[in-house]
């Protein structure tokens, strides 16, 4: 049996997925289709059922591609449970009455139940069941409460007698079910709304966005500077490096073995940046420098996510980013890419243009460095001063621009206009923010390592076999005429095809200068793609697409890289 | 008592009024009906952005951002101001 959750876009279904299928969650995004899908098990009596949680519609007649994708789910479906939001069932309701014009068992679940409260809006419940056909449970999905009740009335589930309608007679039907159902009585505004209503107004909108995003900035390092300094770093120091001293004169100091795991030592210490072993720098650099940084981004991220805020940065930053031929809510892919690029390739899906897409895609894929990358920058480069940071950042920061401005001039295409609707704010709750951490963190470490590892294995092999030396004599001009670098740091940017974190870590043993170290990074951070952001620009562009992303990517790379080593 | 009908991105912040009517083709009544903007409902407007930037109204006690273009289109009787 399948069930399906359907609902306007940001009722809560995700919530009650989780809530229905618990930690055995088996989330996996579908290829193939416009918009994914996640899809669970429950166990209902002693039957396991497939859970899925549909994208977001308004509508069952299409107007997006998640609205479509969400059309042609429901032919596969036994049981629908409709997510409403009881806030504001007028609006919920046309999806609604569709549903039950279809042939499929529905139930309806009333959701932020709790907030009707607080907004004087006072529903009866009773009469709304009379009136839809259907069971309909109140629920509050964050608190889980009403899950069991939506979980025993599943098999109550009908379709009722509803005659078909049309657009207008819909809306005429559900003014007539608002009315006998629901009274609202005024309520003053309370803080939130005040504060909702000031975000969105330019000036104090704009005051407000500046201070959130230099807050969320300086807390994302504190905390990833904490966790590096206090936590994570002494137990390598303190634990780690004496057992590596152990093994290596137990290696003999020297070899094949010693090479590929411990890498290069000199003297009494262990310099797990540059040694490049796989149980020095395989594991330093994912855990002691990236990690930290992961943890700090994603808490942040998701605390923004849910307290409602990002729709309003969508909402200033409109103007803004229809220069860069996107409009505003292509700040959320942005955002996401700064943690990493995959997924905010991914996310690029909720702009409703392929021309938006491939415009959101490239910049993003040039211009955005992944959280990993930025770690290992800020562990580099900020050791020789903030300002050497500060040049990347704002370098990459102009390519975004410049680049962005040219691209809406070039791409073909239309962007259309910016159409949301902007959640209230919610105090985000712990148990969901933790969640989504962890399950970020842990998709970092199950995708991440395995290739930090193989980076680093070829990294050695190819080291001992002496192919470095010929790669990197082949391409001393362009990395030594255009770009200053030493032709040895050609290796990185080859590297840098399998992991940026890496990349960046193979540039601390050349003993570059400042400079040099700003163009290696500027350089890493632009061109070309790490391998999994290349399969999803791929998947997501098409061969074509990615095909001339990349051509974009190497050609802004060098001429960026080359104007930075000959200008400064 | 003269009866004023504007679109959004003429109303004023704070102002109220009713929608008449929705110009322009069907593709565009119907992504803004499926998202409950439609004649007959009272929206008050809470900003605008500069620069030809989205409008966002009030309407069901739920905020709404529509892009300038749609946004003049959608045409709305306004309510007599009230002291």
């Amino acid at each position: 049996m399948k069930i399906l959750l359907m609902g306007n876009p940001n009722v809560g279904k995700s919530v009650i997925f989780s809530r229905l299928t618990g930690v055995n969650v088996i989330a996996s995004n579908y290829p193939g289709t416009t918009v994914g899908y996640t899809k669970g098990f429950m166990k209902l009596g002693e039957e396991k059922v497939e859970v899925i949680d549909v994208p977001g519609a308004y509508t069952l007649k299409s107007t997006s591609e998640a609205e479509e994708v969400a059309r042609q789910m429901l032919e596969s479906g036994d049981i629908v449970i409709n997510v409403v939001n009881a806030t504001n069932l007028e609006r919920n309701l046309f999806l609604t009455l569709q549903l039950l014009e279809r042939n499929i068992p529905v139930i309806v679940a009333l959701n932020m139940w709790d907030d009707t409260k607080h907004r004087g809006i006072d529903i009866e419940l009773d009469k709304l069941r009379q009136l839809l056909g259907v069971p309909v449970i109140p629920t509050v999905a964050t608190t889980g409460e009403g899950i069991k009740e939506l979980v025993r009335s599943i098999p109550r589930a009908i379709s009722p007698e509803m005659p078909v309608r049309n657009r207008d007679e819909r809306w005429v039907a559900i003014g007539s079910i608002i009315e006998q159902v629901q009274r609202v009585t005024h309520r003053h505004h309370t803080w939130r709304e005040r504060l909702a209503d000031a975000s969105v107004k330019p000036l104090s909108g704009g005051v407000i966005a500046l201070i959130v995003l230099v807050s969320a900035f300086f807390i994302v390092r504190l905390i990833g500077e904490s966790l590096i300094g206090y936590v994570i770093g002494p137990q390598f120091e303190n634990f780690w490096a004496p057992v590596i001293m152990k093994l290596s004169s137990f290696l003999g100091g020297d070899g094949f073995l010693h090479h590929i795991l411990i890498g290069k030592i000199t003297g009494e210490e262990v310099n797990f940046v540059e040694s490049f072993g796989l149980l020095t720098s395989g594991l330093y650099v994912p855990f002691a420098m990236v990690l930290p940084y992961i943890i700090a981004f994603y808490l942040m991220l998701g605390l923004l996510e849910d307290s409602g805020y990002l729709p309003r940065l969508a909402v200033l930053m409109d103007t803004v980013m229809h220069r860069l031929g996107l409009h505003g809510y292509a700040i959320i892919p942005t955002l996401l890419g700064l943690g990493c690029n995959v997924p905010a390739i991914l996310a690029t899906r909720i702009l409703e243009s392929n021309r938006e897409r491939f415009i959101a895609a490239t910049l993003i894929s040039i211009a955005v460095p992944c959280a990993a990358l930025q770690a290992m920058i800020f562990g580099l480069l900020g050791e020789r001063g903030g300002q050497y940071v500060a040049i990347v950042y704002g370098t990459l920061f102009v390519v975004w621009v410049i680049l962005g401005v040219i691209l809406r001039y070039v791409a073909r295409g239309f962007t259309p206009e910016l159409l949301i609707e902007i959640p209230p704010y919610r105090l985000p709750q712990w148990r969901t923010v933790l969640q989504k951490l962890w399950m970020r963190v842990y998709g970092f470490l199950g995708e991440a390592i395995p290739i930090i590892f193989g980076a680093i294995l070829v990294i050695n092999l190819l080291d001992i076999l002496g192919i470095f030396g010929a790669i990197a004599n082949f391409t001393a001009p362009v990395v030594t005429g255009l770009l200053g670098l030493p032709k040895e740091a050609v290796v990185a940017l080859v590297i840098g095809f399998l992991r940026k974190d890496v990349a960046v870590g193979m540039l601390a043993p050349l003993a570059l200068t400042a400079k040099q170290l700003v163009v290696g990074s500027v350089v890493l951070a632009m061109s070309f793609p790490c391998i999994a952001t290349f399969l999803v620009l791929l998947r997501e562009l098409g061969m074509a697409g990615m095909l001339k992303t990349t051509g974009i990517m190497v050609v802004v790379a060098l001429i960026v890289g080359g104007l930075l080593n000959a200008v400064f | 008592m003269s009866e004023r009908v504007i679109s959004l991105t003429w109303m004023q912040t704070g102002q109220s009024g009713t929608i008449i009517q929705i110009q322009g083709g069907i593709g565009l009544a119907s992504r803004l009906t499926a998202l409950g903007i439609r004649p007959g409902k009272r929206v008050t407007k809470v900003s605008s952005m500069f620069i030809r930037g989205p409008v966002i109204i009030e309407m069901d006690r739920t905020q709404l951002a529509i892009g300038f273009g749609m946004a003049n289109r959608v045409i709305v009787k306004l309510e007599e101001t009230r002291k």
